[in-house]
Protein backbone atom coordinates (compact mmCIF):
# COMPACT_ATOMS: atom_id res chain seq x y z
CA UNK A 1 0.00 0.00 0.00
CA UNK A 2 1.34 3.44 -0.86
CA UNK A 3 1.99 5.54 2.19
CA UNK A 4 1.41 8.79 0.36
CA UNK A 5 -2.20 9.79 -0.01
CA UNK A 6 -3.19 9.78 -3.64
CA UNK A 7 -5.88 12.15 -4.78
CA UNK A 8 -8.24 11.47 -7.63
CA UNK A 9 -7.16 12.91 -10.95
CA UNK A 10 -8.99 16.02 -12.04
CA UNK A 11 -7.93 15.53 -15.65
CA UNK A 12 -10.13 14.13 -18.41
CA UNK A 13 -9.34 10.76 -19.96
CA UNK A 14 -7.83 10.74 -23.44
CA UNK A 15 -10.80 8.94 -24.93
CA UNK A 16 -14.17 10.50 -24.29
CA UNK A 17 -16.97 8.93 -26.32
CA UNK A 18 -19.08 12.07 -26.67
CA UNK A 19 -16.16 14.15 -28.02
CA UNK A 20 -15.90 12.62 -31.48
CA UNK A 21 -12.42 13.91 -32.33
CA UNK A 22 -10.89 11.83 -29.51
CA UNK A 23 -11.71 8.59 -31.35
CA UNK A 24 -8.88 8.78 -33.88
CA UNK A 25 -6.51 10.95 -31.87
CA UNK A 26 -6.47 9.58 -28.32
CA UNK A 27 -3.52 7.23 -27.70
CA UNK A 28 -4.65 3.61 -27.45
CA UNK A 29 -1.68 2.33 -25.47
CA UNK A 30 -1.33 3.26 -21.81
CA UNK A 31 1.23 5.98 -21.07
CA UNK A 32 4.60 4.48 -20.21
CA UNK A 33 5.78 5.26 -16.72
CA UNK A 34 9.54 5.76 -16.50
CA UNK A 35 10.33 7.32 -13.13
CA UNK A 36 12.97 9.99 -12.66
CA UNK A 37 14.18 10.53 -16.18
CA UNK A 38 12.39 13.68 -17.22
CA UNK A 39 14.01 17.00 -16.48
CA UNK A 40 12.18 19.16 -13.97
CA UNK A 41 13.44 22.25 -15.66
CA UNK A 42 11.45 25.38 -16.05
CA UNK A 43 10.93 26.24 -19.64
CA UNK A 44 10.89 28.03 -21.89
CA UNK A 45 13.29 30.72 -20.67
CA UNK A 46 11.22 33.65 -21.84
CA UNK A 47 12.55 36.99 -20.69
CA UNK A 48 10.34 39.70 -19.21
CA UNK A 49 11.77 41.97 -21.86
CA UNK A 50 9.68 40.07 -24.35
CA UNK A 51 6.43 40.99 -22.61
CA UNK A 52 4.79 44.39 -22.85
CA UNK A 53 1.93 45.49 -20.58
CA UNK A 54 -0.36 45.80 -23.60
CA UNK A 55 0.12 42.09 -24.26
CA UNK A 56 -2.22 41.47 -21.32
CA UNK A 57 -4.88 43.90 -22.55
CA UNK A 58 -6.83 42.31 -25.39
CA UNK A 59 -9.10 45.35 -25.59
CA UNK A 60 -6.05 47.30 -26.81
CA UNK A 61 -3.56 44.92 -28.42
CA UNK A 62 -5.55 44.35 -31.61
CA UNK A 63 -6.84 47.84 -32.27
CA UNK A 64 -6.94 49.02 -35.87
CA UNK A 65 -9.34 51.94 -36.08
CA UNK A 66 -11.36 51.87 -32.87
CA UNK A 67 -12.38 49.82 -29.86
CA UNK A 68 -13.34 46.16 -30.04
CA UNK A 69 -17.03 45.36 -29.78
CA UNK A 70 -18.41 43.48 -26.79
CA UNK A 71 -18.50 43.34 -23.03
CA UNK A 72 -15.17 44.30 -21.44
CA UNK A 73 -14.10 41.94 -18.66
CA UNK A 74 -11.16 41.37 -16.32
CA UNK A 75 -9.91 37.81 -15.94
CA UNK A 76 -7.54 37.51 -13.01
CA UNK A 77 -6.39 35.01 -10.44
CA UNK A 78 -3.52 33.28 -8.74
CA UNK A 79 -1.28 30.51 -9.98
CA UNK A 80 -0.20 28.09 -7.28
CA UNK A 81 1.12 24.56 -7.03
CA UNK A 82 -0.74 21.76 -5.29
CA UNK A 83 0.68 22.79 -1.94
CA UNK A 84 -0.74 26.27 -2.44
CA UNK A 85 2.67 27.85 -3.02
CA UNK A 86 2.47 30.78 -5.45
CA UNK A 87 4.23 30.39 -8.79
CA UNK A 88 5.98 33.64 -9.68
CA UNK A 89 7.00 34.45 -13.24
CA UNK A 90 4.78 31.76 -14.75
CA UNK A 91 3.98 32.48 -18.39
CA UNK A 92 0.25 32.60 -19.20
CA UNK A 93 -0.90 32.76 -22.83
CA UNK A 94 -4.59 33.12 -23.73
CA UNK A 95 -6.59 33.04 -26.95
CA UNK A 96 -10.30 33.21 -27.66
CA UNK A 97 -13.16 34.01 -30.04
CA UNK A 98 -14.50 37.56 -30.29
CA UNK A 99 -17.83 38.74 -28.85
CA UNK A 100 -19.66 37.25 -31.83
CA UNK A 101 -18.10 33.82 -31.37
CA UNK A 102 -15.61 34.07 -34.24
CA UNK A 103 -11.87 33.39 -34.11
CA UNK A 104 -9.61 35.58 -36.18
CA UNK A 105 -7.86 32.51 -37.62
CA UNK A 106 -8.89 32.06 -41.29
CA UNK A 107 -9.64 28.36 -40.79
CA UNK A 108 -12.59 29.37 -38.58
CA UNK A 109 -15.46 29.40 -41.09
CA UNK A 110 -18.25 30.26 -38.64
CA UNK A 111 -20.58 32.80 -40.26
CA UNK A 112 -20.25 35.50 -37.61
CA UNK A 113 -18.51 38.86 -38.00
CA UNK A 114 -14.83 39.39 -37.46
CA UNK A 115 -13.87 42.39 -35.35
CA UNK A 116 -11.08 44.42 -36.99
CA UNK A 117 -10.12 45.76 -33.55
CA UNK A 118 -9.86 42.46 -31.74
CA UNK A 119 -7.12 39.87 -32.17
CA UNK A 120 -8.18 37.65 -29.27
CA UNK A 121 -4.72 36.64 -28.05
CA UNK A 122 -2.56 37.85 -25.18
CA UNK A 123 0.00 36.85 -22.61
CA UNK A 124 1.48 37.86 -19.31
CA UNK A 125 3.66 36.60 -16.52
CA UNK A 126 2.53 36.05 -12.94
CA UNK A 127 3.94 38.43 -10.34
CA UNK A 128 5.92 37.56 -7.22
CA UNK A 129 2.78 36.30 -5.45
CA UNK A 130 1.61 34.27 -8.42
CA UNK A 131 -1.04 36.77 -9.52
CA UNK A 132 -1.93 37.35 -13.15
CA UNK A 133 -4.52 39.59 -14.83
CA UNK A 134 -5.93 40.14 -18.31
CA UNK A 135 -8.41 42.62 -19.67
CA UNK A 136 -10.40 41.29 -22.60
CA UNK A 137 -13.82 41.00 -24.28
CA UNK A 138 -16.24 38.30 -23.16
CA UNK A 139 -16.11 35.65 -25.90
CA UNK A 140 -19.28 34.53 -27.66
CA UNK A 141 -20.59 30.98 -28.06
CA UNK A 142 -20.22 29.31 -31.44
CA UNK A 143 -21.49 26.20 -33.22
CA UNK A 144 -19.24 23.24 -34.02
CA UNK A 145 -19.59 19.97 -35.87
CA UNK A 146 -19.37 17.43 -33.05
CA UNK A 147 -23.08 16.51 -33.05
CA UNK A 148 -26.35 18.04 -34.35
CA UNK A 149 -26.86 21.58 -33.04
CA UNK A 150 -23.63 21.50 -31.01
CA UNK A 151 -22.47 24.82 -29.48
CA UNK A 152 -19.35 25.52 -27.47
CA UNK A 153 -20.00 27.45 -24.26
CA UNK A 154 -18.26 30.82 -23.86
CA UNK A 155 -14.64 30.02 -23.10
CA UNK A 156 -11.10 31.35 -23.09
CA UNK A 157 -8.15 29.06 -23.86
CA UNK A 158 -5.12 29.23 -21.56
CA UNK A 159 -1.60 27.82 -21.84
CA UNK A 160 0.72 27.77 -18.83
CA UNK A 161 4.32 26.91 -18.13
CA UNK A 162 4.95 26.10 -14.49
CA UNK A 163 8.04 24.85 -12.77
CA UNK A 164 8.80 21.93 -15.05
CA UNK A 165 7.67 19.59 -17.79
CA UNK A 166 5.18 17.90 -15.47
CA UNK A 167 3.33 21.12 -14.76
CA UNK A 168 2.66 22.15 -18.37
CA UNK A 169 -1.05 22.91 -18.76
CA UNK A 170 -3.36 23.84 -21.61
CA UNK A 171 -6.96 24.33 -20.54
CA UNK A 172 -10.13 26.37 -21.02
CA UNK A 173 -11.86 28.83 -18.70
CA UNK A 174 -15.67 28.87 -18.64
CA UNK A 175 -18.19 31.36 -17.23
CA UNK A 176 -20.68 30.81 -14.40
CA UNK A 177 -24.31 30.18 -15.28
CA UNK A 178 -23.67 29.25 -18.91
CA UNK A 179 -26.55 26.97 -20.00
CA UNK A 180 -24.30 25.32 -22.60
CA UNK A 181 -21.97 23.85 -19.98
CA UNK A 182 -24.13 20.81 -19.21
CA UNK A 183 -24.35 20.07 -22.95
CA UNK A 184 -20.65 20.44 -23.84
CA UNK A 185 -18.72 17.17 -24.28
CA UNK A 186 -15.34 18.87 -23.84
CA UNK A 187 -16.29 20.43 -20.48
CA UNK A 188 -18.02 17.20 -19.43
CA UNK A 189 -14.97 15.10 -20.26
CA UNK A 190 -13.62 16.30 -16.90
CA UNK A 191 -14.57 14.12 -13.90
CA UNK A 192 -17.82 15.46 -12.41
CA UNK A 193 -16.28 16.62 -9.14
CA UNK A 194 -13.58 18.64 -10.87
CA UNK A 195 -15.60 20.56 -13.48
CA UNK A 196 -16.14 23.51 -11.16
CA UNK A 197 -12.37 24.08 -11.24
CA UNK A 198 -12.79 25.28 -14.84
CA UNK A 199 -15.57 27.78 -14.11
CA UNK A 200 -14.42 31.31 -13.27
CA UNK A 201 -16.20 33.09 -10.42
CA UNK A 202 -17.79 36.52 -10.69
CA UNK A 203 -15.64 38.85 -8.56
CA UNK A 204 -17.27 42.14 -7.62
CA UNK A 205 -14.22 43.34 -5.69
CA UNK A 206 -12.02 43.18 -8.73
CA UNK A 207 -14.36 44.95 -11.15
CA UNK A 208 -13.28 48.28 -12.61
CA UNK A 209 -16.29 50.48 -11.83
CA UNK A 210 -17.73 51.98 -14.97
CA UNK A 211 -15.37 49.96 -17.15
CA UNK A 212 -15.37 46.19 -16.75
CA UNK A 213 -16.79 43.30 -14.74
CA UNK A 214 -14.31 40.84 -13.30
CA UNK A 215 -13.98 37.07 -13.13
CA UNK A 216 -11.60 35.25 -10.85
CA UNK A 217 -9.88 32.12 -12.16
CA UNK A 218 -7.30 30.52 -9.89
CA UNK A 219 -5.02 27.91 -11.40
CA UNK A 220 -3.37 24.95 -9.68
CA UNK A 221 -0.40 23.40 -11.47
CA UNK A 222 1.29 20.18 -10.57
CA UNK A 223 4.37 20.80 -8.50
CA UNK A 224 7.83 19.41 -9.15
CA UNK A 225 8.61 15.78 -8.48
CA UNK A 226 7.81 15.87 -4.77
CA UNK A 227 4.13 15.95 -5.65
CA UNK A 228 2.45 12.55 -5.41
CA UNK A 229 1.58 11.23 -8.81
CA UNK A 230 -2.09 11.40 -9.52
CA UNK A 231 -3.87 8.15 -10.14
CA UNK B 1 -3.18 18.96 -1.38
CA UNK B 2 -5.04 21.09 -3.92
CA UNK B 3 -6.54 19.52 -7.01
CA UNK B 4 -4.87 20.36 -10.29
CA UNK B 5 -6.73 22.57 -12.72
CA UNK B 6 -8.05 20.07 -15.29
CA UNK B 7 -6.62 19.93 -18.79
CA UNK B 8 -8.74 20.73 -21.86
CA UNK B 9 -8.01 20.38 -25.55
CA UNK B 10 -6.00 23.10 -27.28
CA UNK B 11 -8.70 23.15 -29.99
CA UNK B 12 -8.15 23.90 -33.68
CA UNK B 13 -7.57 27.68 -33.55
CA UNK B 14 -4.47 28.19 -31.39
CA UNK B 15 -2.21 29.34 -34.24
CA UNK B 16 -2.87 33.09 -34.11
CA UNK B 17 -2.25 33.08 -30.37
CA UNK B 18 0.62 30.65 -29.76
CA UNK B 19 2.61 30.74 -33.01
CA UNK B 20 1.33 33.92 -34.70
CA UNK B 21 4.14 34.44 -37.22
CA UNK B 22 3.73 30.91 -38.59
CA UNK B 23 0.05 31.61 -39.29
CA UNK B 24 0.52 35.05 -40.83
CA UNK B 25 -0.19 37.16 -37.76
CA UNK B 26 1.95 39.90 -36.29
CA UNK B 27 3.58 39.55 -32.93
CA UNK B 28 6.64 37.96 -31.43
CA UNK B 29 6.44 34.29 -30.55
CA UNK B 30 8.09 32.68 -27.56
CA UNK B 31 9.31 29.88 -29.81
CA UNK B 32 9.42 28.74 -33.43
CA UNK B 33 10.90 26.03 -35.59
CA UNK B 34 14.11 28.00 -36.02
CA UNK B 35 15.96 27.39 -32.78
CA UNK B 36 19.44 28.29 -33.98
CA UNK B 37 21.17 31.56 -34.70
CA UNK B 38 24.73 32.11 -35.87
CA UNK B 39 25.79 32.46 -32.25
CA UNK B 40 24.61 29.02 -31.14
CA UNK B 41 27.33 26.40 -30.75
CA UNK B 42 26.91 22.88 -32.03
CA UNK B 43 26.16 20.65 -34.99
CA UNK B 44 23.27 22.05 -37.04
CA UNK B 45 20.51 19.54 -37.66
CA UNK B 46 16.99 19.54 -39.06
CA UNK B 47 14.20 17.37 -37.62
CA UNK B 48 11.10 17.02 -39.75
CA UNK B 49 7.97 14.90 -39.77
CA UNK B 50 4.19 14.68 -39.69
CA UNK B 51 1.59 13.65 -37.15
CA UNK B 52 -0.86 10.87 -38.12
CA UNK B 53 -4.23 9.99 -36.61
CA UNK B 54 -5.71 6.51 -36.18
CA UNK B 55 -7.02 6.51 -39.76
CA UNK B 56 -3.55 7.30 -41.12
CA UNK B 57 -4.57 10.85 -42.00
CA UNK B 58 -2.08 13.63 -41.44
CA UNK B 59 -3.03 15.98 -38.58
CA UNK B 60 -3.09 19.63 -39.76
CA UNK B 61 -3.92 21.23 -36.41
CA UNK B 62 -1.35 19.97 -33.92
CA UNK B 63 1.08 22.04 -31.87
CA UNK B 64 4.48 20.50 -31.20
CA UNK B 65 6.85 21.84 -28.58
CA UNK B 66 10.41 20.59 -28.14
CA UNK B 67 12.74 21.21 -25.26
CA UNK B 68 16.37 20.17 -25.36
CA UNK B 69 19.80 20.65 -23.89
CA UNK B 70 22.55 22.60 -25.65
CA UNK B 71 25.49 21.00 -27.46
CA UNK B 72 27.22 20.39 -24.13
CA UNK B 73 24.17 18.76 -22.55
CA UNK B 74 23.09 21.76 -20.45
CA UNK B 75 19.57 23.13 -20.19
CA UNK B 76 18.86 26.85 -20.51
CA UNK B 77 16.49 28.80 -18.35
CA UNK B 78 16.19 28.75 -14.58
CA UNK B 79 17.66 25.38 -13.74
CA UNK B 80 16.19 23.61 -10.74
CA UNK B 81 18.82 20.96 -10.63
CA UNK B 82 22.53 21.56 -10.41
CA UNK B 83 24.42 21.22 -13.65
CA UNK B 84 28.09 21.73 -14.39
CA UNK B 85 28.90 24.91 -16.26
CA UNK B 86 26.70 27.51 -17.89
CA UNK B 87 24.31 26.73 -20.72
CA UNK B 88 24.81 28.34 -24.15
CA UNK B 89 23.34 31.81 -23.62
CA UNK B 90 22.44 32.07 -27.31
CA UNK B 91 20.28 28.94 -27.24
CA UNK B 92 16.91 28.65 -25.45
CA UNK B 93 16.47 24.97 -26.29
CA UNK B 94 12.77 25.59 -26.85
CA UNK B 95 10.93 25.21 -30.15
CA UNK B 96 7.25 25.42 -31.03
CA UNK B 97 5.58 24.66 -34.38
CA UNK B 98 1.94 24.43 -35.49
CA UNK B 99 1.38 21.83 -38.19
CA UNK B 100 -1.24 24.01 -39.94
CA UNK B 101 1.42 26.41 -41.11
CA UNK B 102 2.49 24.25 -44.08
CA UNK B 103 0.19 22.74 -46.74
CA UNK B 104 1.42 19.20 -46.06
CA UNK B 105 1.13 19.72 -42.27
CA UNK B 106 4.85 19.03 -41.91
CA UNK B 107 6.78 20.30 -38.92
CA UNK B 108 10.41 21.34 -39.20
CA UNK B 109 12.81 22.18 -36.39
CA UNK B 110 16.16 23.71 -37.29
CA UNK B 111 18.26 23.13 -34.22
CA UNK B 112 21.49 21.61 -32.94
CA UNK B 113 22.26 18.09 -31.90
CA UNK B 114 21.89 18.09 -28.10
CA UNK B 115 24.69 16.79 -25.93
CA UNK B 116 24.14 14.05 -23.36
CA UNK B 117 22.75 15.56 -20.15
CA UNK B 118 24.48 12.93 -18.03
CA UNK B 119 26.66 9.89 -18.48
CA UNK B 120 23.67 7.59 -18.94
CA UNK B 121 21.25 9.40 -21.18
CA UNK B 122 21.60 9.47 -24.95
CA UNK B 123 21.11 12.78 -26.81
CA UNK B 124 17.40 13.49 -27.09
CA UNK B 125 14.69 16.13 -27.25
CA UNK B 126 11.62 16.24 -25.03
CA UNK B 127 8.41 16.59 -27.07
CA UNK B 128 5.01 17.86 -25.94
CA UNK B 129 2.13 17.44 -28.37
CA UNK B 130 -1.26 19.16 -28.35
CA UNK B 131 -4.19 18.96 -30.77
CA UNK B 132 -7.92 19.13 -31.20
CA UNK B 133 -9.28 15.80 -29.98
CA UNK B 134 -6.53 15.46 -27.38
CA UNK B 135 -8.04 16.36 -24.01
CA UNK B 136 -4.61 16.19 -22.35
CA UNK B 137 -1.29 16.74 -24.05
CA UNK B 138 1.08 13.83 -24.60
CA UNK B 139 4.85 13.72 -24.05
CA UNK B 140 7.45 11.72 -25.90
CA UNK B 141 11.15 11.87 -26.76
CA UNK B 142 13.16 12.10 -29.96
CA UNK B 143 16.38 10.04 -30.07
CA UNK B 144 18.76 9.79 -33.02
CA UNK B 145 19.41 6.81 -35.30
CA UNK B 146 23.14 7.64 -35.51
CA UNK B 147 23.60 7.43 -31.72
CA UNK B 148 23.22 3.68 -31.58
CA UNK B 149 25.72 3.01 -28.81
CA UNK B 150 24.36 5.76 -26.60
CA UNK B 151 20.78 4.66 -27.27
CA UNK B 152 21.60 1.13 -26.09
CA UNK B 153 22.66 2.53 -22.71
CA UNK B 154 19.84 5.02 -22.30
CA UNK B 155 17.67 4.11 -19.28
CA UNK B 156 14.47 5.53 -20.74
CA UNK B 157 14.83 3.70 -24.05
CA UNK B 158 15.69 0.52 -22.16
CA UNK B 159 12.43 0.84 -20.24
CA UNK B 160 10.47 0.88 -23.51
CA UNK B 161 9.30 -2.49 -24.84
CA UNK B 162 11.78 -3.56 -27.50
CA UNK B 163 9.26 -3.66 -30.34
CA UNK B 164 8.19 -0.06 -29.70
CA UNK B 165 11.61 1.62 -29.33
CA UNK B 166 11.80 2.53 -33.01
CA UNK B 167 8.87 4.90 -32.54
CA UNK B 168 11.23 7.17 -30.58
CA UNK B 169 14.06 7.23 -33.13
CA UNK B 170 14.54 10.05 -35.61
CA UNK B 171 16.05 8.51 -38.75
CA UNK B 172 18.98 10.17 -40.44
CA UNK B 173 18.30 10.93 -44.09
CA UNK B 174 21.55 9.91 -45.79
CA UNK B 175 20.50 11.49 -49.08
CA UNK B 176 20.30 15.02 -47.70
CA UNK B 177 23.34 17.30 -47.73
CA UNK B 178 22.10 19.00 -44.58
CA UNK B 179 22.02 16.76 -41.50
CA UNK B 180 18.32 15.87 -41.57
CA UNK B 181 16.29 13.45 -39.45
CA UNK B 182 12.76 12.17 -40.00
CA UNK B 183 10.45 11.73 -37.04
CA UNK B 184 6.77 10.95 -37.59
CA UNK B 185 4.31 10.71 -34.74
CA UNK B 186 1.48 8.15 -34.82
CA UNK B 187 -1.38 8.63 -32.37
CA UNK B 188 -2.79 5.13 -32.76
CA UNK B 189 -2.29 1.81 -34.54
CA UNK B 190 0.60 -0.60 -34.99
CA UNK B 191 3.16 2.19 -35.10
CA UNK B 192 1.67 4.19 -32.21
CA UNK B 193 4.39 6.40 -30.76
CA UNK B 194 5.37 5.70 -27.17
CA UNK B 195 3.97 8.44 -24.94
CA UNK B 196 5.32 8.83 -21.42
CA UNK B 197 3.62 9.37 -18.10
CA UNK B 198 5.63 12.35 -16.85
Amino acid sequence: MPTRKLIASSHPPYRHRDYVSTRLRAPEQPLLRVPQFFPDRAGPPIGSTMLAPVDADLTKNGRCNGEPVGERIIVAGRIVDQKGRPLPRALVEIWQANAAGRYTQPTDQHDAPLDPNFLGAGRCESDASGRYSFRTIKPGAYPWQNHPNAWRPNHIHLSLFGSGCGSRLVTQLYFPGDPLLTLDPIFNSVPAGARDLLVAQFDLDRTEPGIALAYRFDIVLRGPRATPREA
Amino acid sequence: MLRQTPSQTIGPFFGFGLVPAQYGFAGAAIGSGTMVTDQVAGQRIRITGQVFDGAGMVVPDALIEVWQADAAGRYGGPAQEPQAGSPDAAFTGFGRVGTGAKPDARFVFETIKPGSVDALQAPHLHVTLFMRGLLRHVCTRIYFSDEREANLRDPVLRAVPHDRRDTLIAWRDETSAFQTYSFDIHMQGERETVFFDV
